[in-house]
Order: structure tokens, then sequence, then C-alpha cells
């Protein structure tokens, strides 16, 4: 009679395995796939689509598979409310999003808002790339979690960095108009006034949000200025357009840059001759030497045509693999209670963690600057066929990456 | 300072006359059929991606020809099968046709060609720094753009004023049907018209595709201003267009240069306010409400100056 009812439970648990085989997890990826916003939209779409595959390829998440439902948002809050109810209206539960903190900050407060009215059916808002920090202090949620260092982290970081090269005298400071790029501008003068007063800010700019075409203006008033050193949080083609009016004008200063890899980045910066001028900091670089990570490179390139430009999308998607299968479910909540706190080992090695405070995700970042390579078998990979490549100039640990937070988490 | 300001008067000058190169084909369409194109912008974009197509298959310069051409005979078709047949129906349906192929235009374009920026580069034989002015480079593709906009417009106004085709385009613009009592056929007038102005955006567009980003929602972005300079000017006036396209061009160029706030001239607030809307209007640049100035510019010329600022007739 035992032995029958073990046998039952267990043709049950097949049964029921088999038909959830069926119904695949779709995360939608609600990002720019037009306008201004497109080209790094588009990139992320292909990252998070390579990702999905390599997910399925190997049995997807508990038997479930992974699909990535693409959602045009324009770079607009309001856009991507609508598409957030349509994916939620399509049985979505995971939303993934990244590119503009204006649109993540409207996200996170959808999601927070529509939990709290529909409970059983939580949606929960994946983060890769939003990088104001009030998502994580004042406005944070407990169904928000993020993979990317915030703003402040990363200059917090930058800084430490700069401190060290006495030839920084005259900085400028570069950014877009909106939430993140104010951020920037706030913590880098706080920052830069701590740890090094005799550094003279000599122009704060904001510009529109990815409107402005031809950046020679504010190229001609950066070289007004006499700044050596210019600071800038502008990504996708806001950082293209102002690094290739740069190289129009010979402009020749250092960079200090959230995302000189992005895009259009890359070339320009070649075509400007700055050899080791611009820095970038991420959690990730192709040249990292990690030899699991430049694998992953060397495959991700062959099969999409670009570089990895999100290590952290790839954190995100493995550390979400890891929590279902913790919690042994894929219902929303009990993957975002495993996820609290979940140690993982990150994409280009070290551990990392998420805060359970306020759910941000602490890794090893690292500083980078891009020229050519000197070792081409150490740093094999180039970028967008320039023969140039990031080159790690400064390790982060994780420990020296916490910054305290205000959040005040409210719990279900 | 010096360098700010010769730097920030050539790209404003240059900013400028792509700005005329577009508005003076619209000025002069809507002064003959009273009717404003609001697809004339596509027609710009337009311009940019037969640009880039055709520099692909058989290089900058002949597409530098072919493309403009190609957008004008597209900007006479709509005038012969689109607005010629809408007219009966009065002004406010052609104007929603121009309203409506603007929208198609747009999705037609990133349907062809997708919706990110396509690799539209100068070519090569014009990518180098032409001089340069206190140790800062000017692209010799920039002194191009300039040549090219200021043939045109010295094309534009010796045709206009001296030869007997733009005798009686002038004479169309004010008095139609008189022109056609005169045994002249208006109808093909004004399709010429139509297909010339379609055109010289187009070439607005091959030439400042590789400049600026050559992507499906450039129209959006150009489209507002366009409109702005019309109206500033004087609806239907071609020197007005003139002097409000360099007019907008500097004035958008220098203001991004400025850096004066109100807190500037007359001190900062009082702390003890704290933070509040009136600190954050306070501390606003010129620089940052630079892409509103034109927008501001044209309500007032609206409200002060309704004919614009060479206009003739208030409309």
């Amino acid at each position: 009679m035992r032995r029958l009812i073990v046998a039952a439970t267990a043709a049950l648990t097949v049964l029921g395995g088999a038909a959830s085989a069926q119904e695949s997890i779709k995360i939608g990826y609600i990002d720019p796939l037009s306008g201004g916003g497109a080209s790094v939209g588009e990139g992320g779409l292909k990252t998070f689509q390579y990702l999905a595959d390599e997910l399925n390829a190997k049995g997807g998440i508990l038997g479930h598979k992974v699909e990535i439902v693409p959602l045009d948002n324009k770079t607009n809050p309001q856009e991507s409310l609508v598409q957030a109810q349509k994916a939620v209206d399509a049985g979505v539960h995971y939303i993934t999003q990244g590119n503009g903190s204006s649109v993540g900050a409207a996200l996170e407060d959808f999601v927070t808002k529509h939990n709290s009215r529909n409970p059983g059916k939580e949606v929960l808002y994946f983060n890769y790339a939003a990088v104001d920090p009030s998502m994580t202090n004042e406005k944070c949620s407990y169904w928000h979690f993020r993979w990317d260092a915030n703003s402040d982290i990363k200059m917090e970081a930058l800084t430490n960095y700069m401190k060290g090269q006495p030839t920084i005298k005259k900085v400028y400071l570069i950014n877009m108009d909106y939430s993140f790029g104010q951020s920037v501008r706030t913590a880098a003068r706080k920052m830069l006034g701590e740890k090094r007063p005799d550094i003279q800010v000599v122009g704060d700019e904001l510009h529109p949000m990815l409107k402005v075409t031809d950046f020679s203006p504010y190229i001609a008033k950066i070289k007004a200025s006499g700044a050596d050193t210019v600071v800038t949080g502008n990504w996708g083609q806001d950082f293209a357009l102002l690094l290739k009016a740069a190289a129009d004008a010979g402009l020749k200063v250092n960079w200090y840059t959230y995302y000189a890899g992005g895009a259009g980045g890359p070339t320009a910066i070649k075509q400007t001759g700055l050899e080791g001028q611009v820095f970038q900091i991420s959690e990730g670089v192709p040249n990292s030497g990690n030899k699991a990570a430049m694998d992953f490179e060397k495959d991700f390139r062959a099969k999409t045509g670009i570089s990895v430009w999100y290590p952290r999308a790839v954190n995100e998607m493995r550390m979400f693999k890891a929590a279902a299968e913790k919690a042994n479910s894929i219902d929303p909540v009990k993957v975002a209670a495993a996820l609290e706190g979940m140690k993982f080992d990150v994409f280009d090695g070290g551990e990392g963690f998420m805060r359970k405070d306020d759910h941000q995700f602490f890794q090893p970042i690292y500083i980078s600057s891009f020229g050519s390579l000197a070792d081409k078998t150490k740093e094999p990979f180039d970028e967008e066929n320039t023969g140039w490549g990031w080159h790690i100039v400064s390790k982060i640990d994780t420990a020296q990456t916490m910054l305290p937070t205000t959040c005040n988490m409210k719990r279900p | 300072m010096a360098e700010l300001i010769v730097i920030s008067t050539l790209n404003g000058v240059l900013f400028g006359m792509l700005l005329f190169l577009l508005s003076s084909g619209l000025t002069v369409i809507f002064s003959m059929m009273g009717v404003l194109n609001f697809a004339h912008a596509s027609f710009y974009m337009l311009g940019a991606f037969f640009g880039f197509q055709l520099t692909r298959w058989i290089g900058f310069w002949p597409a530098l020809v072919i493309a403009p051409l190609l957008v004008g005979v597209v900007g006479m078709g709509v005038e012969r099968y689109g607005l010629r047949n809408t007219h009966k129906h009065g002004h406010v349906a052609e104007l929603l046709l121009t309203f409506g192929l603007a929208f198609a235009i747009e999705e037609i374009v990133s349907m062809i060609w997708g919706k990110s920026p396509v690799d539209y580069r100068v070519p090569a034989a014009l990518d180098f720094p032409a001089f340069t002015v206190f140790s800062t480079n000017y692209p010799a593709y920039k002194i191009f753009m300039l040549v090219v906009s200021v043939v045109i417009f010295i094309a534009l106004l010796v045709t206009l004023k001296r030869t007997r085709v733009g005798l009686i385009v002038q004479a169309a613009l004010t008095h139609p049907s008189m022109v056609g009592h005169l045994g002249h056929n208006v109808g093909r007038v004004f399709m010429l018209v139509f297909g010339v102005g379609s055109g010289l955006a187009g070439l607005a567009g091959v030439i400042a595709g590789p400049s600026l980003v050559t992507q499906s929602d450039m129209a959006a972005l150009l489209g507002p201003i366009l409109f702005v300079v019309i109206v500033f000017g004087g609806l239907g006036s071609l020197p007005g267009a003139f002097i409000a396209s360099l007019l907008i061009g500097l004035i958008q160029t220098f203001a991004v240069a400025l850096n004066g706030s109100l807190a500037s001239v007359f001190g900062p607030l009082d702390p003890s306010l704290g933070p509040s809307p009136l600190t954050d209007i306070w501390n606003v640049t010129i620089a940052q409400i630079a892409p509103i100035l034109p927008y501001l510019l044209l309500v007032l010329v609206l409200i002060f100056r309704p004919m614009g600022l060479l206009g003739t007739r208030e409309s």
C-alpha cells in the first residue's frame, strides 16, 4: 500500500512536471527598440535572448522554458507603463528593464502598486541597468531587484581612482538631463570636493536626454573651459555622438565615463586617438582573464555580433534560475524571498550578494581604460573592430563597494 | 572666449543654413497652396535614407544628385495624385493628408531600414579637419555642408528673382487665378514647386545624414523647428525664412554656450527658503533651456507680430 502511494505520488509529480513544462516563463523586456535609445535597447534584447537560449539548452528553469517578450517603450516612462500593463495582461510575471532611471522609477512604482492590488498575481521587476540611487534608497520596493551597481557606488569608485591621478586639475561634468544624470553630477561634485578639493569643476552641463544630434556646441564649450578631464554618465547615442563631436573638433582630454563601451563609443574613441585616456567603470570587462567568462564572450560574439555589454544581465538570469531552484518554484513571491540575501558567483569571478535591506546587488567592479592591447593572448578582445580593447586598471572588491542605504523596506 | 564665439558662430550658421534648405520649400509651398505641409520633414528623412542607400550602391557623389531628385519625384507624385485630389474638399482635408503622410513615411522607413540609426558615414574624401581655429579642428564635411547650402540659396534666389519661371511662381503665390487666366498651367507650377521644395528637403537630408544621425525619428526631431522658422520669418516669405533660419540656428547654438541663470545675475536665493520649485527655476541655466527657446520665440511672435518678421499678411 505504502509503495503504491509512493509510486502514485512520483507519477503525479512527473505528470505535474510535464504539464508545467508546457508553460514557459515569460520575461517582459521593456526597453527602447526605437528612437534615440534603440541601439542600446537592441543590444540588450540580443543579450537576453542569448541568455534565454543558454538556459533553455540546459533544460530551462525547473523544466520551464524561458521566453523573452520584447516590448518597445521608446525610453518613455508613460509608454513603459502601457507596455508593462500589456505584459501583465499577457501573463508575464517577470519584467526586466535597464535603460533610463526615469523609466525604472515608473516601473518600480508600477510593480509595487500592482502587487498590493492583485495579491496572488505578483510581478517582479528585475533591473539590470537603471542606476538612480533613489530606487534602492528612499523609493525602494520589495518587488524590485537591481543587478547593476548604483550610480553613487560607481562614482565612489571612480573618484577613488581619480584621487590618485595628479594630472587632473580641471574637470568638466556633462550629463543627460534626467534623474540619473542629475545624480551623477551631484555625486561627482560632492565626492571630488571631499577627495580632491584642489580639483576645479570648470563646467557642469545638463543636456536634453537622447534628443541632441550634434554635440559640437557642447564640445566648443568644453574646449573653451580649459578642462583636462570630462566626467560623464552619458549612454547610448548621447555618448557616441558626444565623442564623435569631440573627435571632429580634436578635443584631447581624459574621459571618466559610465558607459563609454556602448555602441559607437569605441569607434569614436579610436577616431579621436585617445589611447588610454578613456576610462569606464563596469562590473565586467571582456578581457577579464576569467576563463569561463572569456569563453562565453567568444561564443556570444560569434552568435550575436556584439560584445558582452551586460555581464550584469548574465548574473541576473543565472541568479534567477538559482533562486527559482532554491525556492523550488517559479512563483514570483517565492523567488523574491529566495533572492533576498542570496550569494552568487558572478560572471567575471568573485562573489556578489543581493543585499536584503534594499535589494541592491553588490559585486566586484572594475575600472578599465581603452587602447591598444599589449598582449593579444591574454587580452584577445577588441571592440567594434578598432583593434583597441578594454584593459583593467583597477579592481574594486565587493566589500569596498558597500554604501549604506536609507531604504525602509515594506515587506508583504 | 573668442574661440567659443567663432566656433559657435560657425556651428550656428551651419545649422541655420540647413534649416533654411528645409524651410524654403515649406514656406513657398505654404504661400502657394495655403497648406502647411506636415510631411515636409519626412521628405528630409527620405533624402537621408535614399542618400544612405545610394551611397552604399553607387557612392556618395552620385547619391548627392540622385537622392534629392528621387525625393522630388516622390513629392511631385504626392502633389499630383494626393493634394490635387483633396484640394476640392478644402484645406482641412489637405492638412490631414500631409499629416497622415508624415506617419506613413516614418513607418515605411522604419520597416525598411529598421528603427535604430543606420551607419551613414561622411565620405572619405571629406573626412579630414578643414582648418584649425585656436586649436579646435573644424571638419571639412561641415564646410562642405555650408557651401552646398549657400550655393542652393543663391540659385534659388536667382531663379525666383531673375528668371521667367521665378516670375510666374511669384505671381502664382499671390494671384493664382489671374496667372491661370493668363494661360499658364497653374496646376503644373504647383506640382513643380512642390517637387522642388521636397527635393530641397531631400538634399538637406542627404548632406545632414552623415553629420547628424540618420534614423527613423529624425523627421519628428526636426519637424517642429521648421514650423517655428516659417512662422517666425513670416509665412510665405523666403527672405524671412532665411533670416529666421539663421537666427534660430545661432540662438540655439549660443544658448548652449551660455551659462547664465537667474542665480548668476541676481545672486543665489536665501538658503533659508529651502529647496522648492522656485530654486529650480532660479538655478536653471540658459544652456538647459536652449531646446525650448525657439518655441518660446514662436509664442512671442504669434502674440506680438502674428504676420512674422517679414510676412505681409496675417494668416
